[in-house]
């Protein structure tokens, strides 16, 4: 269920660099404006991906990652 | 409004009465269809509990589509010349405007992306071209339906007058009885759908204002503290003002115009003198029947379905029904196709409400974000807009009204291989500039009347005339040429601006079988009447490919 994912080191080598700079983004904002970042980040990178089917398949890998825990784990 | 004419009730008709078709409500749907039975040769017998046109202003955007289909019915210039021409909307974030979209931002049509007129003035100039038919057309006012029976032969009606009750046996029903049908209701028919909670105020408005004659949509308005606002204008210096009011707003309060006035005076300044012609408000629902046909009643318009106004895709899915139901009702009627045409009208309007329901569910929810999730995203869009237009594409303030593709339904012929651009079945016909053979300037789909048509593009040669002698008898033909030339038994006309050759990617001979009600049945990439005559029979439900019958 993850066929459009990428596989593989799709950061190129550079993994840590992104994450860091994931978790600067967030530096010194409210927890307010960190979720409005996110949100706005995933509008963004939803577009740079384009396939629809890649974004299904990212948000069903999310959810799941969400644990037994997480409501209504199939969906959508 | 300034006063509503009042239409005379009609006695009751002596008993035995025995109709084709009864159309129960006279309101823009139920009198398109009439009218258009009526061009076919159809007597209609129309019922209205009421004896008046609609109250407060109600649907007033109308679509190009909706226009081409009272152009064939001889009432769409009478709109255009009333109606408020528009083809621009503005979307405004508080008070920055984050961009403009054009509806039609080409010429060469005949009629505009939308114009905006009262539906009190929509059902007067309907009742008026109705009457031009006295012949076919009964409007009957003040006759209420009662009682419903399905029969053998078709359905018997009971009916409620001032002068007394009578029965009228109909062979089809066609329930125009509007978003609360009592037709529905009768035939104990389930409306499943959804039901948005957020409410509406709208506010119809006389003003001298400046406003420009486009579509304005704002989020999170400077002078509302709602989530959005919309203004749209309106003949007779009217302006609709819609306001999001949230779903705690308490109806009965807030439609009340000490509470009403102040919202518009934020709107318009408190220079302006301004009165309030119309209020009310509302909440809405998403929905439609399961079927659209019940043996021999049809579900025509809001009865049908409903969805939200932002859109338009309401009155204009409404007209759209009709102009799909008609000339298969014609055609039946005359036993020149088989019942069961009639289920390939649930079969395509029944994809047409899906299509508009989902359209505008979607405006809906992006306008009312349910969750802080849905509101973070929301407001990323908004926030994004200004300054990465992909993120306008998201942004979405209504997805206006277009015509439905049929394309891959059962009366169209697929094409036999992929072929290169310009309408598919399924498609709607587009509009181009054309000169007809006595040198009039005209428009291509005034040219196509509401019967099959075969649109062949000749380019510059004369077509072989033996092409065209193996065609289905009486089937009409109307050639578009580069330069004059005379085809027995077709219409010529002129592409003298080479718009209509460019719109049909029609190279030379190509032809494109034409439903009465202007969408591709086919195309053919040379004129064979084999061919044709197969698209014909499939098109009018005269081949075993059709849907099953849907009752």
């Amino acid at each position: 269920m993850t066929e459009s994912l990428r596989r593989g080191d799709g950061f190129a080598g550079r993994a840590d660099a992104v994450y860091e700079t994931l978790i600067r983004a967030h530096h010194s904002l409210s927890d307010e404006d960190s979720a409005a970042l996110n949100a706005r980040l995933v509008l963004i990178l939803a577009h740079e991906v384009g396939d629809p089917e890649a974004l299904a398949q990212a948000i069903a890998l999310a959810r799941r990652s969400l644990g037994p825990a997480g409501p209504d784990r199939a969906a959508p | 409004m300034t006063s509503r004419p009042r239409f005379a009730s009609t006695p009751s008709p002596e008993a035995g009465d025995r109709r084709p078709v009864v159309v129960i409500g006279a309101g823009p749907v139920g009198l398109t269809c009439a009218i258009d039975l009526a061009t076919r040769g159809v007597p209609v017998v129309v019922l209205d509990d009421d004896d008046t046109v609609a109250t407060g202003s109600r649907a007033i955007c109308w679509a190009k589509r909706t226009l081409e289909i009272w152009d064939r019915l001889g009432v769409g210039q009478r709109m255009v010349d009333k109606g408020v021409t528009w083809s621009v909307g503005r979307v405004f974030h508080g008070d920055q405007e984050l961009y403009r979209f054009d509806l039609l931002p080409e010429t060469g049509h005949r009629r505009p992306a939308f114009i905006n007129l009262q539906q009190y003035y929509v059902e007067q100039y309907l009742i008026e071209r109705a009457a031009d038919f006295p012949d076919l057309i009964g409007l009957r006012w003040k006759h209420e339906v009662t009682g419903l029976t399905r029969t053998a032969e078709g359905v018997r009606l009971d009916v409620a007058t001032p002068e007394g009750a009578y029965a009228l046996d109909a062979e089809w029903v066609l329930a125009a009885d509007g978003a609360r049908s009592a037709t529905r209701t009768r035939m104990g028919l389930p409306f499943p759908g959804q039901r948005f909670e957020e409410r509406f105020l709208i506010a119809d408005v006389r003003m001298k204002a400046d406003f420009p004659t486009e579509r304005l949509f704002w989020f999170e308005p400077t002078f509302h503290a709602g989530q959005s606002a919309l203004l749209h204008r309106q003949p007779d210096d009217v302006f609709r003002i819609d306001f999001q009011l949230g779903p705690e707003a308490d109806p009965d309060l807030e439609r009340m115009p000490e509470r009403v006035m102040p919202r518009v005076k934020a709107v318009v300044g408190d220079q302006t003198p301004v009165t309030l012609e119309w209020c009310s408000v509302y909440s809405f629902r998403c929905a439609r029947l399961e079927r659209f046909v019940h043996g021999r009643v049809v579900f025509v318009g809001d009865s049908a379905h409903v969805v939200s106004p932002f859109g338009a895709r309401g009155g204009n899915g409404g007209i759209q029904d009709a102009d799909n139901l008609c000339w298969k009702l014609a055609l039946v009627l005359r036993g020149e196709a088989p019942e069961s045409l009639i289920a390939t009208y649930d079969e395509e309007r029944g994809h047409a409400a899906d299509e508009n329901i989902l359209n505008s569910s979607r405006t809906t929810n992006f306008m009312t974000p349910k969750t802080r999730a849905e509101r973070y995203l929301r407001d990323g869009v908004l926030a994004l807009a200004a300054e990465a237009p992909f993120a306008r594409m998201l942004l979405n303030a209504g997805r206006l009204s277009r015509p439905c593709s049929l394309a891959g339904l059962s009366l169209q012929t697929p094409d036999p291989a992929p072929q290169r651009d310009g309408p598919r079945p399924g498609d709607v016909c587009v509009d181009a500039p054309v000169v007809d053979g006595s040198g009039r300037a005209g428009w291509l789909l005034d040219s196509l009347d509401g019967s099959f048509t075969l649109l062949v593009f000749a380019g510059a040669e004369a077509p072989d005339p033996g092409r065209f002698s193996g065609l289905p008898p009486g089937l009409r033909c109307v050639v578009v040429a580069e330069r004059p030339l005379t085809l027995a038994g077709a219409e010529v006309l002129l592409d003298t601006e080479g718009v209509a050759g460019l719109r049909y990617v029609a190279e030379s001979g190509v032809a494109y079988l034409i439903r009465p009600d202007a969408h591709v049945a086919a195309r053919f990439t040379e004129v064979d009447g084999q061919q044709v005559a197969e698209a014909l029979a499939r098109a009018c439900g005269r081949s075993g490919t059709s849907v099953q019958e849907a009752a």
